[in-house]
Parts: structure tokens; C-alpha cells; sequence
């Protein structure tokens, strides 16, 4: 077994009468998202905050490649800690440097690079997160979203290893929380680096994570692969994810995950008891992290959007839409044979063709692309082997091709 | 009988209590202004910044500074030729000012008004940057905080109050030259004189040591206000930075006159 990245072991720490944490045990993997969730005031910005080091804790340890934090020399604490990097849940901007200065100041004060080296480096990012000529505004002249990337391109021009996210989506709309939750997503990829977000966007964050801890009570109640949170029998757990989840993505307007599912084993019921057929319809946008690349977060999550919407309005009253991932739409279609499924996606087809489902003809030079796919469920096959079947390359219809 | 010992035990422990919660304030004070005088000389040396604050504490503050001088060496040059003229010793005027100014008025209230300038912007300042995260976010960037928020407005600070002294010691002298030659009718040249005569290089130096002691003062007790703004439990955010601000100035202003104390009684 490989060392964890990151080990806390019973971290407690209490602030005069109050336990924030209590014993908390939390392992992190290294190139993983991991999502901290939980309720407000639980404490999941103390631990994180712990992990950078901004917070010692009363007891319990907290390991780095199985190494601990205390009982390291100073210079190894420094050169562990110049792996990190920290997005404030308000961005700690500095309101009175403009924002090269902003994203150069931890080159600046090291001293290890010329003024031109950073020069280039502060550009190199800045362009990577889509900042152009604003580098001479100032925070106060930005709005949330921009910010938001300002701070992430701070971070990330140290080129950290390990990047935590203090709530990085609180106060946006519901396109800026998914464009940011796809920038993260998307640069993780793209850097490598390894990512704890703390947030409350249920279900939004588990669509980018690979794994998900729920902190309560000062402790990790629970971690594992967002499906096994989702699918816990624990009553705290599922109490919370029913408390948090909206009855409708934010996003798109479409149903959640946990809707879908719920509509799922009802048909699995109908099935068994009248025989009926249904079938399950899966669309996924092909080149999403394209599209973020050339056009920017904000407009590949109104793309989306837009779909979405098409979507909807397409399909028949009786079935059942929601979003099952970050570029990825779930149908559950009753009365439905793998027959008149693909009928219906053809359909589907037809009518995108020239339609102006998205924005995309705005942005001339690409497609906004979309794999449709269909499967029919068959005797008590749960859903994500009736996913796998849909996604499958036979099942697969290649179809939504918008480009100008 | 309980009640009764509580009644005689709790002021004392109280006071008790007061007194453990000051040396330990006066403590951490001390150890954060070791932190930033240490942080003075670690390289790369900040001569950018220093500059800033130089402009900010110092070269911001001539005209305030030159103002107040101007009309306490106007006020004094009146008072003092008043109360000269009762024995007959008008003629002592320059003397006068120059043994109330240079040791004791230059250095105290230069030190006051940058206190009221800067003193107060400064622990505001640095309490909004606590309050809104800044200063951990300098922690997370490796970025020492002490040293890049106080080390240079330490350094500047010493080297602007006593040039800001000096600044307001000559236009006070001239401001008593005003109200005393031109106002009362006392003769220029003897007041000029009388000046020269009474100026000693080492009353000088005092006052310039005097300067660089509420320098000292007035940089640890502002910023180290505004760094511990969140660590107040008399309110937090806006509220909290307002408090910080106000015990800064009012702790300078009253540290500066304990310590001109302190420095006359024992030093001179």
C-alpha cells in the first residue's frame, strides 16, 4: 500500500470552550480531487487550514508522506510548505495592488527570479485562466468570478503540488459555481496538482471529486468515492445530502442525480411487477474542456445550459432529465423499448441539425459536440451497469454536431 | 462566609488577573518588535518599501508637522515672553524655547502627529488585512508577515522621526522668533542669539534619541494593534479594526509621554 499524501490522525483542537475538532482522521491521495463536505460552523475551514499550517493542532498528528509535520526541521517545514498553496474562501485579495501585482507577489518576494522572468510567468497564467488586460485594474474593479480566477492564478504561479479551496464557488451564481468548479477540474488535469476543496455544493462538487469526507461532530464521519457517500446507508449522511441537495440543479433546471435514481428503481419495480420495458439515455458533451479552453468556464457552462434546455423541451413529458455529471445528461425513458429508444434519438439528431440549441455559432472554428447513447435496463441490473451499456461504443450515436 | 471571602478575594484576584493580561500584552509586544527589528536585516533587504513608508510616515507628514511646530513656537514664543517679561529677562526668550523645544515639545509632539497621520492608517491598514484574510494569505505564500508589513515602516520610522523632530524644531524656533521679535517687539538679534548660545549638540542628539525611542514606540504599539485586530474580544470585523485604532493611538500617545518621562528623569 503507497503512502498517502497527506495523513491527519485524531486531530483535536478547540478554541477556549469550544471542540471544533474532535479526533478527525482524514487521508488524502496524491493527483486526487478530495472534497471536504459537511455543515456550516462543523469546522471544515480549521481543517483545512490545519493541513497548510495555519493552525496547529492539540493533539492528533497530521503526516506528510508519512512524515510528521512537528517533527520536522524548520527548513523542511519551509520547503513542504512552499508545496502548498491556499484559495481563500474570499479571495484575500490585496485591494490595494493591482492584480499583476497580486499574481507576482509570491515570485516577487522569493527574489529567485528577474523582474522579467516573472513578467513571463505572471503572463503565462494569467492567459492560462483567461485574465486579459486586467492587470492593471485592481480587485475592487472585478467582479466575484474574475476574482475568484485572480486568486486561483496567485496560487497557482508557484506551480504548487497541493492546492486547498476554502469554499471557492460561496456567493456566485449558478453558472460561475459550475464554471469554477470545471476550472478547477480542468487545471487540475491539466497541472497535475492535488486539490482539497472545502464546499457545500451538493451534488456540483462530487461531479469533480474523487473522493469525498464529511466532517461532523469534529470528526470524519465518513470518505470514500462520491458514489459510495451517495449510496451510504448511514441516516447522518443521507440526512445531510438530502438536506443539502436542491430538488433541481441549479444549473440546468433538470432533476438531481439522486432524483434520477429514485425514478430509476420505481421503473426497475414497474418492470418486475407488469413487465414493462424502459431504457436509459445518456448524453455527454464530447469536448467540454475544449470548449472551457477557447471560450472560458462561463461560457462552456452556459452551453450547457442551453442543451439542457433544448433537451427538455425535446423529450417526451414522461421522462425523466437530470444532470449526472459535469458535461453529462441521464434520461430515464419508461415504456420504452432499446427500439424506440434509438427512434428517439435519432429524432433527437434530426432536430439539432441546424437548430441554434447552444452558443456555439457565436464562437466560429469549433463544435459544440455531443455523444448520445441508450440502453435498455434490463432485470435488476443497477444503473451504472445500464450507464456502462449506454456509453458503450455499439450504443453509442454520435450525433449533436453544432458548428458554423 | 463564602459570599464575604468572595467579596474580599475578587477584586484582588481581579486586579490579579488585569495585571497578568498587561505583562503578557507587553510581552507578546516586545517579542513582535523583535520579530521586526530581526526582520530589518534579512536579505533580500526591502529598500523599495522602506522608501514607501519613508514617503508614507515621513515626507506625508511635513505639512502637518510643519504646521504644528509653526504655531507651538508662535504660543510658546507669547507665553514664555509674558511670563520673562514679569522678572525683566525678555532677552531669556531663546533660551527659553530652546530648552522647553529641543528636548522635550520637538521630539513629543512630532512623535504625536505622526502618530494621529500615520500611527492610525497604519493600524488600520494592517487591521483590514487581518480581517479579510490578507495577512494569512501572506502565511500560505511563505511570505513572512512581519517582515513585510512592520520591518519596513520600523526602519522607515526611524529614520523620518528624527529628521521630522529636527523639521519641527527649526520652524518652532522660528515661530517663536515671529510672535516674540515680531509681535512683542523683542529684538531679533538677541533672540537669534540668545539661540545660538543656548544650542548644545548633545541636547540635540537627546531629542534625536528621544525620537527614534517613540519611533520605536509608535510602529510596535500601531502595527501590533492592527496584527492582533482578530485576537480582540471586543468585536471583530469593522468594529473590531475601529478598536484597534483607537487603543493604538491612545496607547502611543500615552507610552510616548511615560517614556519622554522615563528618558528626561533618568537619562537627563
Amino acid at each position: 500500500m503507497t503512502t498517502p499524501l497527506i495523513e491527519m490522525k485524531d486531530v483535536v483542537k478547540s478554541f477556549g470552550r469550544h471542540h471544533i475538532l474532535r479526533g478527525a482522521s482524514l487521508t488524502i491521495e496524491k493527483g486526487e480531487v478530495t472534497t471536504v463536505i459537511g455543515k456550516s460552523g462543523e469546522g471544515k475551514s480549521v481543517l483545512l487550514k490545519h493541513i497548510i499550517g495555519l493552525m496547529e493542532p492539540d493533539s492528533g498528528q497530521i503526516l506528510f508522506e508519512g512524515k510528521e509535520f512537528k517533527t520536522m526541521k524548520k527548513a523542511e517545514r519551509k520547503q513542504l510548505r512552499s508545496r502548498f498553496s491556499y484559495v481563500f474562501q474570499n479571495t484575500a485579495l490585496f485591494d490595494s495592488m493591482t492584480v499583476y501585482e497580486n499574481v507576482a507577489l509570491p515570485l516577487k518576494e522569493k527574489g529567485e527570479l528577474s523582474k522579467k522572468e516573472i513578467a513571463e510567468r505572471v503572463a503565462t497564467r494569467m492567459d492560462q485562466l483567461d485574465l486579459h488586460e486586467i492587470g492593471n485594474k485592481f480587485p475592487s474593479q472585478l467582479s466575484g468570478g474574475m476574482k475568484k480566477r485572480v486568486a486561483l492564478a496567485r496560487a497557482l504561479v508557484t506551480n504548487p503540488e497541493i492546492v486547498l479551496f476554502d469554499e471557492p464557488t460561496t456567493g456566485l451564481d449558478p453558472i460561475r459555481k459550475n464554471a469554477v468548479h470545471s476550472m478547477i477540474s480542468d487545471y487540475q488535469k491539466k497541472f497535475g496538482f492535488t486539490a482539497i476543496v472545502v464546499s457545500h455544493e451538493i451534488p456540483d462538487v462530487f461531479f469533480i471529486s474523487q473522493k469525498v469526507a464529511m466532517l461532523d461532530e469534529g470528526q470524519i464521519l465518513i470518505q470514500g468515492a462520491p458514489q459510495d457517500i451517495q449510496q451510504s446507508k448511514d441516516p447522518i449522511v443521507q440526512g445531510f445530502l438530502r438536506g443539502m441537495e436542491a430538488n433541481h440543479d441549479a444549473l440546468t433546471g433538470l432533476g438531481t442525480p439522486t432524483q434520477l435514481e429514485r425514478r430509476f428503481e420505481q421503473e426497475m419495480e414497474l418492470q418486475k411487477q407488469q413487465e414493462s420495458n424502459f431504457s436509459l439515455m445518456v448524453f455527454t458533451v464530447e469536448n467540454l474542456e475544449e470548449i472551457n479552453d477557447k471560450v472560458g468556464h462561463v461560457a462552456g457552462q452556459t452551453m450547457v445550459k442551453n442543451f439542457a434546455a433544448w433537451l427538455q423541451q425535446h423529450l417526451r413529458p414522461n421522462d425523466t432529465c437530470s444532470r449526472y455529471g459535469m458535461a453529462k445528461i441521464l434520461a430515464v425513458l419508461p415504456n420504452t423499448t432499446r427500439k424506440d429508444a434509438q427512434k428517439v434519438c435519432s429524432k433527437l439528431a434530426r432536430a439539432a441539425r441546424g437548430e441554434k440549441i447552444t452558443d456555439a455559432e457565436l464562437y466560429p472554428g469549433f463544435c459544440f459536440s455531443v455523444s448520445a447513447g441508450f440502453a435498455e435496463a434490463t432485470d435488476d441490473s443497477p444503473i451504472d451497469t445500464v450507464l456502462a451499456a449506454a456509453e458503450s461504443r455499439e450504443n453509442m450515436l454520435y450525433a449533436f454536431r453544432i458548428t458554423k | 462566609m463564602s459570599v464575604f471571602a468572595g467579596v474580599v478575594v475578587e477584586p484582588v484576584s481581579a486586579t490579579g488577573r488585569k495585571t497578568i493580561a498587561f505583562i503578557q500584552e507587553m510581552g507578546r509586544m516586545f517579542i513582535f518588535l523583535m520579530h521586526s527589528v530581526l526582520h530589518m536585516f534579512t536579505l533580500p533587504l526591502q529598500f523599495v518599501k522602506i522608501i514607501t513608508q519613508i514617503n508614507i510616515i515621513g515626507a506625508q507628514s511635513l505639512y502637518v508637522v510643519s504646521l504644528i511646530g509653526l504655531f507651538t513656537g508662535m504660543v510658546l514664543g507669547l507665553q514664555l515672553y509674558n511670563a520673562l517679561a514679569n522678572f525683566g529677562s525678555e532677552g531669556m526668550l531663546g533660551t527659553s524655547i530652546v530648552h522647553t523645544l529641543i528636548k522635550e515639545m520637538g521630539p513629543v509632539l512630532a512623535a504625536i502627529m505622526v502618530t494621529a497621520r500615520a500611527g492610525s492608517a497604519m493600524a488600520a491598514e494592517i487591521g483590514i488585512m487581518r480581517i479579510s484574510e490578507e495577512i494569512d494569505a501572506l502565511d500560505t505564500m511563505q511570505i513572512n508577515p512581519i517582515r513585510f508589513l512592520v520591518s519596513p515602516r520600523l526602519a522607515a520610522a526611524i529614520i523620518s522621526f528624527p529628521l521630522l523632530t529636527a523639521l519641527f524644531d527649526v520652524i518652532a524656533l522660528f515661530g517663536g522668533y515671529l510672535s516674540g521679535c515680531k509681535l512683542k517687539g523683542l529684538n531679533d538679534a538677541t533672540y537669534w542669539y540668545t539661540v545660538e548660545n543656548s544650542l548644545v549638540m548633545e541636547d540635540i542628539n537627546g531629542g534625536f534619541l528621544k525620537a527614534i525611542v517613540f519611533a520605536v514606540i509608535v510602529i510596535t504599539v500601531c502595527c501590533y494593534q492592527g496584527y492582533t485586530t482578530h485576537m480582540r474580544p471586543n468585536g471583530f470585523g469593522a468594529k473590531g479594526v475601529s478598536a484597534s485604532t483607537t487603543s493604538a493611538v491612545v496607547m502611543s500617545c500615552v507610552l510616548i509621554l511615560m517614556a519622554d518621562f522615563v528618558l528626561t528623569a533618568f537619562i537627563w
